[in-house]
């Protein structure tokens, strides 16, 4: 007993001290934050996927507050947390634009795409491509080994059973990290309002392509001549549909006779 | 007497496989129907072609050449007609321009190889123009050009040539069989670097698994008191340039410097033969020894193979490959680069070995986590840290890869070897080198 009551004595004293040392720290040296950071974090998706080109969310809230940021730069956000940062800022509110979402401009999986060799070093697309070229026959096709599935972060990117990235259109936060990581390239940000996209990359003449490829663009022209609105049009061999344009007839799909265009 | 040497830290030991072609001597591969001669065959600029397509060659004939001072020029290997001008396959796996010429099988030589009688008497200039013309490169598989190597920035003073004959990569026996059968011309290239660098001392190391290599140059060297012939323990990669200096002269080479900074020319005895021959009787460098071998090939051969062989030409003259053939290798098991195929790629002057690996030898294992027992870090010659600029690679983050100094890395292998999680760690801070060497490039730009 004679031990115990010192002890509770000392301690409890020792941190009645350094408790109010701590709490007259906090009051004399707070450092002032501006309560609209902390709001428009809040208003923030919070993934620190660095869509905006910033760190993350925290530092995204201090530059919009600051005024160095747009009010839409949260990308994953959307329109409706571009309306909240408005709000909080009592800034206007941009035109909502339309949302885009990433997709593999490819269709030439194991079974389409002609392989030349087989590659069985790091897992890495950059890798492949270091050794001879990648194992496609075809320049421009996905390589398949899923850099893109290790960028996204928010796991809306999954490798299909036959070596061909499948994205969840839903689940994507338009980020654009897979679109930068992809070495050939085959990842765009398309509007997410079109259904119909070509989704081929190779600017090889149709012969090559047919070769290398069964679904890859042979630019055959039928779509161009297909479109009602005029909304394709044919360059490098290679035929692009302009999604603000399009109606989503559906015409071009039906005249692809390589089924490229889905 | 065995001296004994300090050795370098780190370092595996696989198994050697050397028996397929240790005893089998030397033979001339027949000569190529058509020569593929690439323009580039180094480290440094390519080559500018000095032919056309239709135009008459003769054998050791300058067929390509560059302005730039780490370069070296490419002969043709046969006399004919250059049939094209275009791009071959490289080890490297990107296309190169190469000049195609049609063997008319006569194998004359070209006025400018003529033989030097008083070669001993050269000045230091004449034998460094003589080395740059024979497009001498090292021919241990790094093709750097020998001429810059052999002309150090003044202020430098070499002490010592070394002849880096260690052959420590597995399968590998084209430079053993060298040394048995010509030891006296690498002696005689030896010397000549020696004068031109003015080094004092030479020494040649050689693992300690080829007794009869050692027996053959102390043979040829006993009247040369300023060349010493000494055995190395045998441990991989003993034959790096690094490493090789450590162990000689217990000197580190620092980061991103050469040799030259601590006194030290580094030479393989291939590299030497090809001098000699140079210097003696003007034959530029346009045919090597080169080891077939692996499971995967019939007939496993040591071969002297004229540059611009066809790969396809070489295989075909061993037999051709195993049905069960699943890769193919340029170079050693440890540094070689694989193949996606032999078809339109030629024997270059870096071709040390081409190796083929049955199914049986290649084995495939998925990768793990890092469990992050450090087994890389320990066997690592250079003192890097694999592991984590492996994981860094992973993510994408080549930054922090150069932060963990990927660029010292000599890309030896030595941490995939040893990855108990099967990690491809060599393959990702190689990949990671590149990235970071074209940022460099691009912030150089810049200023």
């Amino acid at each position: 007993m004679s031990i115990i009551i010192p002890a509770i004595l000392s301690l409890g004293g020792l941190g009645l001290l350094f408790g109010s040392a701590l709490a007259f720290a906090a009051q004399k040296f707070a450092v002032e934050v501006d309560p609209k950071v902390e709001m428009v974090q809040e208003a923030l998706l919070g993934a620190n996927c660095g869509a905006c080109g910033y760190a993350g969310c925290a530092q995204f809230a201090e530059e919009v507050v600051a005024g160095k940021a747009p009010v839409g730069g949260c990308t994953p956000g959307g329109a409706k947390t571009a309306s909240k940062i408005a709000e909080i800022l009592g800034a206007e509110a941009p035109s909502a634009e339309a949302r885009l979402v990433a997709q593999i401009v490819c269709l030439g999986d194991g079974d389409t795409a002609k392989i030349k060799h087989i590659y069985d070093g790091a897992p890495d697309c950059k890798a492949a491509l270091m050794f001879g070229g990648g194992p496609l026959a075809c320049g421009f096709g996905c390589v398949g080994l899923g850099n893109c599935v290790r960028a996204c972060p928010v796991q809306a990117i999954a490798m299909g059973s036959n070596s061909l990235p499948i994205i969840d259109v839903n689940a994507c936060i338009s980020c654009g990290k897979c679109k930068n990581i992809c070495p050939r390239q085959v990842i765009e940000m398309v509007n997410a309002n079109g259904l119909h996209h070509v989704r081929c990359k190779s600017r090889d003449k149709g012969k090559h392509v047919r070769t290398v490829c069964e679904r890859g663009c042979i630019a055959c022209n039928l779509c161009v001549k297909a479109c009602p609105v005029e909304a394709i049009r044919m360059e490098n061999n290679l035929a692009t549909i302009d999604s603000y344009i399009c109606t989503n007839c559906g015409e071009c799909v039906e005249a692809c006779p390589r089924t490229t265009i889905v | 007497m065995q001296m004994s040497f300090k050795t370098f830290k780190g370092g595996v030991h696989p198994g050697d496989f050397k028996s397929a072609t240790e005893k089998k001597p030397v033979v001339p591969a027949k000569p190529p129907a058509v020569a593929i001669i690439p323009l580039s065959q180094h480290i440094g600029a390519p080559c500018e072609p000095l032919v056309a397509v239709g135009d008459e060659v003769k054998m050791g004939q300058k067929v390509g050449d560059s302005k730039g001072f780490v370069s070296a020029p490419v002969h043709s290997s046969v006399s004919g007609k250059v049939i094209k001008i275009e791009m071959c396959n490289s080890a490297l796996g990107r296309p190169v321009q190469a000049v195609y010429i049609e063997n008319d099988f006569q194998d004359t030589w070209h006025e400018d190889v003529v033989p030097n009688p008083n070669w001993q008497q050269l000045e230091i200039d004449e034998l460094k123009k003589l080395i740059r013309e024979g497009g001498i490169v090292g021919m241990g598989g790094a093709t750097f050009p020998t001429h810059v190597k052999v002309s150090p920035p003044p202020g430098q003073v070499i002490e010592y040539v070394l002849v880096n004959a260690a052959e420590c990569e597995p399968y590998l026996t084209a430079d053993h069989r060298a040394m048995l059968e010509r030891p006296e011309d690498i002696i005689v290239g030896l010397q000549i670097v020696m004068k031109v660098v003015n080094a004092p001392k030479g020494m040649i190391g050689i693992e300690d698994n080829k007794p009869d290599a050692v027996e053959a140059l102390k043979k040829a060297a006993a009247n040369f008191p300023n060349i010493e012939v000494h055995a190395l323990h045998t441990k991989y990669p003993q034959g790096a340039e690094k490493q090789l200096i450590k162990v000689f002269t217990n000197r580190e080479v620092p980061s991103g410097g050469l040799p030259s900074m601590v006194g030290c020319v580094v030479q393989n005895p291939g590299t030497c033969i090809a001098i000699a021959d140079m210097v003696r009787f003007g034959k530029p460098l346009i045919e090597r020894n080169v080891t077939i071998t692996g499971s995967g090939i019939m007939e496993p051969k040591n071969m002297l193979v004229r540059v611009g062989t066809p790969l396809e030409e070489v295989i075909e003259q061993c037999g051709g490959f195993k049905s069960n053939i699943r890769k193919m290798v340029l170079g050693g098991p440890m540094m070689g680069f694989s193949q996606p195929g032999p078809e339109n790629q030629p024997v270059t002057k870096g071709t040390s070995g081409i190796l083929c690996l049955t199914d049986q030898e290649v084995q495939l294992y998925d990768i793990r986590q890092c469990i992050k027992c450090a087994k890389c870090v320990d066997v690592c010659p250079v003192s890097i840290m694999p592991l984590f600029i492996g994981s860094s690679v992973e993510q994408g983050m080549y930054d922090k890869a150069e932060a963990y100094n990927a660029m010292d890395c000599i890309e030896c292998g030595c941490c995939t070897y040893i990855c108990p999680s099967r990690r491809p760690l060599v393959q990702w801070i190689r990949m990671s080198k590149g990235d970071i060497a074209a940022r460099r490039a691009a912030a150089a730009a810049k200023k």
